[in-house]
């Protein structure tokens, strides 16, 4: 680790997959500088950064560029040591990295991307979808804190970042309910669990407007 | 063999649930030479129906599906890192360096994301439009991953340096499928004055120890595609 380590943040307020590298910075507590980027238009320190895919979150240590949120997570987890991220057994790892691919691809295109599209008919079977989805998160949490045990893990980062505090505010929006206390008695219990820790709740967008903009992204989803 | 300081038993038995024709399948296969694993093979032709896939990987039911003692590991790069991280005498897959093993992790998903949705997409293609499309995107692919084999091998061997690692891995088992379409669609996707490194990395892929064995032949993939791809490019 260098002697001043110079770390840089590109993101977008409401992007949860930026969101969640801030709550792991601040996990570790790594000073970083945060640059927003505006949606739509792609700044040219971005386009010079990220050539390939043109997207946020990118981080930039000490020069180096690392793309790729889940990606970048597993980086800042073996640069800094403490207050470990990924589970130290290899088999809960494989499982925290596979329920945040469900999380990431899955969850997202079902729970917001075709439920945004869905007409009245739809709806009902693309939320019992979603359900299916989460239900494999719920049963993960059963007897647990966090995904992570007793503190904040991988998994906790990802899906806490895209299903309580991106997801779920696209629903209230759209006036649906899927997750329920009653239905997912664990995972409510998590999310409760979460809001409480400090790093992830100074990573939490602002409901109002997040609401606001997950309406915008649902009507762009609609439109193709 | 015995336990590993992170505490799992590595006597436990190892089953892998697989399909030959599978790039997945491939990869996972050649972790677990690499790494000198014993394992149970188990082809399942038919995995949306197989009960040991469904009981094991319930929610995408798919394989490769690697099985250690009773824990099941899904999805192949989680497998390959998985192998990685249990069997630590064997040679290292990813790199030590968090950045090199950023790149690497980085190169996977391209892989798969762009790549692999080429390759599908030429083989689905529905018009001659379409396939071009396809064929567009995917020497594009190759173009970037062979600027990432010179970045990467820095002269040497492959994608991992002196041995095979996890971009080798990740892209070597896409080289069936890939040599299929040359076949079919005449274009030749790695080429030695295009991609000259990927060119010549391609047989020193198919010669090593751990790749050799499980490689399936480059035939029988072919008349797997003439089955399995209605489309006109296949006949």
């Amino acid at each position: 680790m260098a002697e001043k380590d110079e770390v840089k943040l590109l993101g977008i307020w409401a992007s949860p997959f930026s969101r969640r590298i801030e709550m792991a910075l601040k996990l570790k507590g790594v000073p970083y500088d945060y640059v927003e980027e505006i949606l739509d238009q792609k700044s040219p320190l971005l386009l010079e950064l990220n050539p390939i895919h043109k997207k946020v979150p990118v981080l930039v240590h000490n020069g180096k560029i690392i793309i790729e949120s889940q990606i970048i997570l597993e980086y800042i987890d073996e640069v800094w040591k403490h207050n470990p991220i990924l589970p130290q057994d290899p088999y809960e790892r494989s499982k925290a990295r596979f329920l945040a691919k469900l999380v990431d691809e899955q969850v997202l295109i079902t729970g917001f991307v075709m439920l945004a599209k869905a007409d009245e008919k739809g709806r009902e079977a693309v939320v019992e979808q979603t359900r299916e989805l989460i239900m494999h998160l719920e049963k993960e949490l059963v007897g647990k804190d966090f995904f992570g045990g007793k503190s904040v893990g991988f998994l906790d980062i990802v899906a806490g970042s895209m299903i309580p505090f991106c997801v779920a505010r696209g629903w209230e929006g759209m006036g649906v309910e899927v997750v329920t206390e009653e239905k997912f008695p664990e995972f409510s219990r998590w999310v409760k669990n979460l809001e409480k820790v400090e790093f992830v709740k100074d990573c939490i967008p602002p409901r109002e407007k997040h609401v606001e903009h997950m309406n915008f992204m649902g009507g762009r989803a609609r439109s193709g | 063999m015995g336990h590993q300081a992170n505490g799992s038993n590595n006597d436990e038995y190892v089953r892998l649930l697989g399909a030959w024709p599978s790039p997945f399948v491939l990869r996972t296969r050649i972790a677990l030479n690499l790494k000198h694993v014993p394992y149970e093979y188990l082809e399942e032709e038919d995995s949306l129906n197989s009960e040991s896939v469904i009981n094991y990987n319930p929610v995408h039911k798919q394989i490769p599906i690697l099985i250690h003692g009773n824990k099941p590991i899904r999805e192949s790069l989680n497998i390959v890192m998985y192998v990685d991280e249990t069997w630590l005498s064997g040679p290292p897959i990813l790199p030590s360096d968090p950045f090199d093993r950023a790149v690497a992790r980085f190169w996977d998903v391209y892989i798969d994301e762009h790549c692999f949705t080429s390759i599908n997409g030429v083989a689905v293609a529905k018009t001659e439009e379409e396939r071009k499309e396809a064929i567009a995107k995917l020497e594009q692919c190759m173009g970037l991953l062979e600027e990432t084999f010179q970045e990467c091998s820095k002269g040497r061997g492959f994608f991992g340096g002196d041995n095979i690692g996890f971009i080798d891995i990740g892209f070597g088992s896409m080289l069936g499928p890939i040599k299929v379409l040359e076949k079919f669609t005449g274009v030749k996707f790695i080429h030695p004055e295009n991609t000259p490194g990927l060119f010549h990395w391609v047989d020193r892929f198919y010669a090593h120890e751990a790749v050799k064995p499980v490689m399936p032949d480059i035939g029988k993939l072919v008349q797997f595609a003439r089955l399995k791809f209605n489309s006109s490019i296949f006949k």
